[in-house]
C-alpha cells in the first residue's frame, strides 16, 4: 500500500466544492507537487490533511493507518509536518522558542516535573536543544538565532516555517508554497534545501507550488488541479504538456 | 396573568435601555472593532449633562435633551481623538483596558462635579399612567420602547442605506484597504463614536426616570448591556436590541419568580449557557482564520 | 555591553544568565529578609500585600501575558481560595492541609472554567469571565450555610505546629515572601519547559500550535487551572491578613486592579507583577499623603511666592478639598491606565528594558526595536 493516501476527498463549502473527490497517493521518500490555478483548491487539501478542515467526505490514510478522524495536533504527532503559505509564525517568541515549539511532540515530561524542573526535564531539554541546533545549521539560521520574529524579514520568516516544521523530525512535510514571496536567490536556496529533505533527511514531501521551475527541479511527481478535481497526474514534464492543463493556465 | 404582563413590559422596557447602550457597543464596534467599555459611563455622562441643562439650567425639557446629545456627540469625538485611536490596530485587550481606564475616569470626575447624590430629570413622561382595562403603563416605561425602536430603525437604515454606513462597514473589514478606497477612516471612525456617544444619552435622558442618575449608574447598566450585546452577536444592530429586551425580561421575570438573588445574576447565568451553546451570539457570525 | 559566550546548552536554560543576576537578586532577597526586622510595621504590611498582589499578578499573567486568554474574573478566584480556608479553618483543619486544598480547589474551578472557555475569544472570553466572577459573587452572598452571607467571614490568625501566626507577624511575611518566592522559581520553570512554550504558542498562532502537536483545549484548561491555583493560594494569605473576608470584597473591581498590575508591571515577566504590585498597594498611602501633606506643601511653596497667609490658607484648603474628593482613586486608576496602554504597553519592566538597551547599545539604539504592529484588517485579529 502506499504510504500517504488520499481517497475521494471532498470539502464543500454550501455550493462551492472547493475539493471535489480528490484521491491521489504519496510513496514513501518521494517530492510530490500539487499545481494549479488560484483557488483550484490546494490549500484546501492541505488543511484537509492537516484536519484543520473536516472533510465532507473521503478518507485519508497515513502509514495504512486512517487519520481523518485524528484532531489536528494528533497529526503532528504521528509525524506530520506542515507549513503555512501566509506564515503563522510564532511573532512574539524567539526564533529558538518557536523552534522548540517544534519539539513538543517529542516531550515527555510531567507538569509537575516541569514546574521543580527536575533534572529529568533539563536532560530532556538539552536533547530538545540539540536538535533545534542541528536545524539551525542545516537551514543556516544562525544569526537569527535569539531575534524576536516578529524583527526578521520576510525571506527569512518563510525558512524559520520549514525549520519549524523540521524540528518534530517529520516523516511526511507538507510545504504550503514554500516560495511564495521570496526572490530568486532565497527561491534557489528552498529548492535545495526541499531536494536535500529527501536525500540527506530521507522525508517525504507533499508541496503546493505556483512557481513552476521550482516545481520542475524538485519535484518526482506532479498533480494538477483545477475546480477541485484532478486534471492530470504524473511527471513534471507530463503534467505541462497535458492538454487540460494547459487549458486550465491558459483559459484556452 | 395580569402580574406577568406587567412584568413583561417593564422588562421590556428596561430591557430597552441595555438594548440602547448594547447599541453604542455594536455601533463601536461594527466600525472599528473596538469594544467600548466605557459606553454605560458615557450614558451617565448623558444623563449628567442633560441634568445640567434641564435641572440646573433650566431649560425646555427637549432642548436640554437636544443640547445633551449634542455636547455628548462632541464629546465622544473628543474621547476617541484622545483615547482610541492612537491605539487603534493594537490587540483587542490593549483598547478594551483603555476604555476601562476612560471609564474609571469619567465615573470619578463626574462624581467629582456633579456629587454622589441620586439625581433626578423632570421629563414629561414622569407622571401618568396609559390604562388598558386593568392593566396600568407608566408613560416613562412606554417612551423608553417608543424612542428605542425609533433609533434602532434609524440606525439600521443609516448603517444599511447610506453611503457613510457602507464606508463604516467597510473600514470595519479592512481598515487599510478602505483607506486606500478613499475612505476617511479617521473621519468614519470619529463619527461613529459620536453617535454612540449621542445614543448613549439618548438612554441616559431617557432612563432619568427611572432609575435616579448617579456617578456609577452608567458601571452598573453597563454591564447588563454587555450581555445584551453579546446575545445578540456584537455586529448586529437589531441583535443588540433583540438582546437587550431578551435580559430586561429575564431581569425582571427572575426578580419576580424566582428566590431573591436571582435578579441579578439570570442574565449573566443565561449568557454564560449561549455562549456555551453558540459562542457567536444569537446573531452573529462564526469568523475564523484562513490559512 | 556585556558578550555572553555560550559553551553549553545549559546556558541558554540557566535561570540566571550570568553572575551579575546572582548579586542583583541576592541582594534583593538579603534586604527581603531583613526587612521585618528593619522596617516600620506599617511598611512591613505594606509589602506583604505586595507579596499577595504579586502573587496574583503572576497568575494571572500566566493566563493572559503568556496563554493570551484575557480575563476579568481573578478576584472569583482568590474569593474561592479565601473563603475554602475561612471555612475550614472553622473545623480546625490544620493550616496546610487547607491551603493546599484551597489552591486545589479553585484550580478545579479555574479548569471548569477553562472548558467553556476552550470556544471563546477575545472579547467574548473577557465577557464571560465577568459573569462567571459576578455568579460566583452572589453565590458567596447567597449560600448563607457556608459562607454567612453578606456577613462576612472572621479569619482566625493562622496556627502553625501549635503556634499561632499573628498576620503582623514576621513570620506571616516570611510565608507571603516565600509563597511569591516559590510562584516565581515554578513559573520561569514552566516557562522554560514545553508546557510554558506551548502556552506562548497558543497565544500567538493556535492553528500553528495545533500543527506542531500541541492539544490546544488541553494547555488551555491547563493555564486556567494553573493560573486559578495560583490566585487561590493567595486568597488564603489575602484572608488570613485581612482577618475578614465579605463577598464585597471580591468584586468586578478588584479584578481589574490585578490586571492594572500586569498591564503597569508588564505582562511579560514577574519582575512585571511585582513591580504592578507595588503600584496597586501604594496607591492608598500616596493618596494619604496627598491629602494629609501635600496641601500644606503647596501653600507653604505660595507663601515663599508671596501669597499672603489668607490665600495661602485658600489654596491650602482647595487643594485638601480636590485630593479628598471620592472618587479620586477612580480618576487616577483610569489616567493611569490609559496613560501605560497608549505609551507604555510593556509596562514599567518593559521601558526599564528599553532603558537598559539603551545604555547597552549607545549610540546605535533604534528607535523601532520595540514598535509594536498594528492590525487593520479583521481577518487577521482571529488566531
Amino acid at each position: 500500500m502506499s504510504y500517504f493516501r488520499a481517497e475521494n476527498l471532498s470539502l464543500h463549502f454550501g455550493g462551492l466544492k472547493a475539493v471535489d473527490a480528490v484521491s491521489f497517493a504519496v510513496e514513501k521518500g518521494e517530492i510530490l507537487s500539487i499545481i494549479g490555478p488560484n483557488g483550484a483548491g490546494k490549500s484546501s487539501i492541505f488543511n484537509l490533511v492537516s484536519r484543520i478542515y473536516n472533510p465532507t467526505s473521503g478518507r485519508i490514510f497515513f502509514e495504512d493507518q486512517d487519520i481523518t478522524e485524528e484532531p489536528a495536533f494528533g497529526i503532528a504527532k504521528l509525524g506530520i509536518a506542515r507549513t503555512f503559505q501566509n506564515i503563522e509564525l510564532f511573532e512574539n517568541a524567539t526564533l529558538l522558542s518557536n523552534l522548540l515549539v517544534g519539539r513538543h511532540r517529542h516531550s515527555t515530561t510531567q507538569l509537575w516535573q516541569e514546574l521543580l524542573f527536575l533534572p529529568s526535564v533539563k536532560a530532556n531539554e538539552k536533547i530538545h536543544r540539540r536538535r533545534v541546533e542541528q536545524v539551525i545549521e542545516f537551514l543556516d539560521l544562525e544569526p537569527y538565532r535569539d531575534k524576536l520574529i516578529s524583527g526578521l524579514p520576510y525571506g527569512v520568516r518563510k525558512v524559520i516555517e520549514l525549520a519549524r516544521a523540521l524540528c518534530t523530525e517529520p516523516k511526511l512535510i507538507l510545504l504550503d508554497e514554500p516560495s511564495s514571496g521570496l526572490n530568486v536567490e532565497e527561491t534557489d536556496d528552498m529548492s535545495f534545501w526541499i531536494r536535500d529533505l529527501k536525500t540527506e533527511l530521507g522525508i517525504t514531501v507533499l508541496m503546493v507550488e505556483h512557481d513552476m521551475t521550482l516545481v520542475n527541479r524538485v519535484s518526482d511527481r506532479v498533480i494538477a488541479l483545477n475546480y477541485g478535481k484532478v486534471l492530470a497526474m504524473g511527471s513534471p514534464a507530463e503534467v505541462q504538456r497535458h492538454p487540460d492543463v494547459v487549458a486550465a493556465y491558459l483559459g484556452a | 396573568m395580569l402580574d406577568f404582563v406587567q412584568q413583561l413590559v417593564s422588562g421590556i422596557a428596561l430591557g430597552c435601555v441595555y438594548g440602547l447602550i448594547a447599541l453604542g457597543f455594536v455601533l463601536v464596534y461594527k466600525a472599528t472593532e473596538v469594544v467600548n467599555f466605557a459606553q454605560g459611563d458615557l450614558m451617565m455622562l448623558g444623563g449628567f449633562f442633560a441634568f445640567t441643562f434641564i435641572g440646573i439650567l433650566g431649560l425646555n425639557y427637549w432642548i436640554g435633551f437636544a443640547g445633551a446629545v449634542v455636547a455628548m456627540a462632541l464629546f465622544g469625538m473628543l474621547a476617541e481623538r484622545v483615547v482610541v485611536r492612537p491605539i487603534l490596530g493594537y490587540p483587542q485587550f490593549s483598547i478594551i483596558m483603555a476604555t476601562i481606564g476612560l471609564g474609571y475616569f469619567l465615573r470619578s470626575i463626574a462624581g467629582i462635579i456633579w456629587g454622589t447624590d441620586d439625581l433626578k430629570i423632570e421629563t414629561p413622561f414622569s407622571q401618568g399612567v396609559l390604562r388598558i382595562g386593568s392593566l396600568v403603563l407608566a408613560y416613562d416605561k412606554l417612551s423608553v420602547i417608543a424612542a428605542t425602536v425609533i433609533l434602532c430603525a434609524m440606525l439600521y437604515l443609516f448603517f444599511n442605506r447610506t453611503t457613510l454606513g457602507t464606508a463604516m462597514r467597510a473600514s470595519s473589514e479592512n481598515m487599510l484597504a478602505a483607506y486606500y478606497m478613499g475612505i476617511p477612516v479617521k473621519r468614519v471612525v470619529s463619527i461613529v463614536w459620536a453617535i454612540s456617544a449621542a445614543v448613549a444619552t439618548a438612554a441616559g435622558v431617557l432612563l432619568a426616570p427611572i432609575t435616579f442618575i448617579h456617578s456609577n449608574v452608567g458601571l452598573v447598566l453597563g454591564l447588563k448591556a454587555f450581555p445584551a450585546a453579546v446575545l445578540g452577536g456584537f455586529g448586529s444592530i437589531p441583535g443588540a436590541v433583540v438582546g437587550g429586551v431578551l435580559i430586561g425580561v429575564i431581569e425582571s421575570m427572575a426578580g419576580f419568580y424566582l428566590p431573591q438573588g436571582w435578579k441579578d445574576v439570570a442574565p449573566y447565568v443565561v449568557l454564560l449557557m449561549v455562549l456555551l451553546l453558540k459562542p457567536e451570539g444569537l446573531f452573529g457570525h462564526h469568523a475564523r482564520k484562513k490559512v | 555591553m556585556r558578550f555572553m559566550f555560550k559553551t553549553d546548552y545549559e546556558d541558554d536554560i540557566k535561570l540566571f544568565p550570568h553572575g551579575g543576576y546572582i548579586v542583583t537578586y541576592g541582594v534583593l532577597l538579603a534586604f527581603l529578609v531583613v526587612a521585618p526586622f528593619i522596617l516600620s510595621s506599617y511598611l512591613v504590611s505594606q509589602l506583604v500585600f505586595v507579596f499577595i498582589y504579586a502573587t496574583v499578578g503572576v497568575g494571572l499573567m500566566i493566563l493572559t501575558g503568556f496563554t493570551g486568554q484575557a480575563s476579568l474574573g481573578h478576584a472569583a478566584f482568590l474569593a474561592i481560595g479565601a473563603y475554602t480556608a475561612a471555612y475550614l479553618q472553622q473545623y480546625n483543619v490544620p493550616f496546610p492541609v487547607y491551603f493546599l486544598a484551597a489552591g486545589l480547589l479553585t484550580g478545579v474551578v479555574g479548569a471548569m472554567v477553562g472548558f467553556p472557555a476552550l470556544r471563546l475569544q477575545g472579547i467574548y472570553l473577557v465577557i464571560a469571565t465577568i459573569s462567571f466572577a459576578f455568579i460566583i459573587e452572589e453565590i458567596l452572598a447567597r449560600w448563607e450555610s457556608v459562607t454567612h452571607g453578606n456577613e462576612g467571614m472572621r479569619v482566625k490568625a493562622l496556627q502553625f505546629l501549635g503556634t499561632a501566626v499573628s498576620r503582623d507577624s514576621p513570620s506571616f511575611y516570611f510565608l507571603c515572601l516565600a509563597v511569591l518566592t516559590l510562584t516565581i522559581v515554578g513559573t520561569l520553570n514552566l516557562l522554560r519547559s514545553p508546557t510554558g512554550r506551548a502556552f506562548v504558542a497558543i497565544r500567538d498562532s493556535e492553528t500553528a500550535a495545533r500543527s506542531m502537536g500541541v492539544n490546544v483545549s488541553l494547555y488551555k484548561v491547563k493555564s486556567f487551572a494553573i493560573s486559578a491555583a495560583i490566585t487561590g493560594f493567595a486568597g488564603v494569605l489575602f484572608a488570613h491578613k485581612l482577618s475578614f473576608i465579605s463577598p464585597e470584597m471580591f468584586t468586578l473591581q478588584l479584578s481589574i486592579e490585578f490586571i492594572i498590575v500586569i498591564l503597569i508591571g508588564g505582562a511579560f515577566s514577574p519582575h512585571g507583577a511585582v513591580l504592578g504590585a507595588i503600584f496597586i498597594v501604594m496607591i492608598d498611602p500616596f493618596l494619604t499623603y496627598l491629602k494629609d501633606d501635600v496641601p500644606g506643601m503647596i501653600a507653604a511653596v505660595a507663601a515663599t511666592f508671596g501669597a499672603g497667609a489668607a490665600t495661602a490658607a485658600k489654596i491650602q484648603a482647595n487643594v485638601a478639598a480636590f485630593a479628598s474628593a471620592n472618587g479620586l482613586k477612580g480618576a487616577i486608576y483610569g489616567i493611569i491606565i490609559v496613560l501605560f496602554v497608549l505609551f507604555e504597553p510593556l509596562g514599567l519592566y518593559g521601558r526599564w528594558l528599553k532603558i537598559k538597551l539603551f545604555f547597552q547599545l549607545f549610540p546605535l539604539y533604534k528607535r523601532a526595536t520595540f514598535k509594536r504592529q498594528k492590525i487593520y484588517v479583521k481577518s487577521e485579529r482571529n488566531r
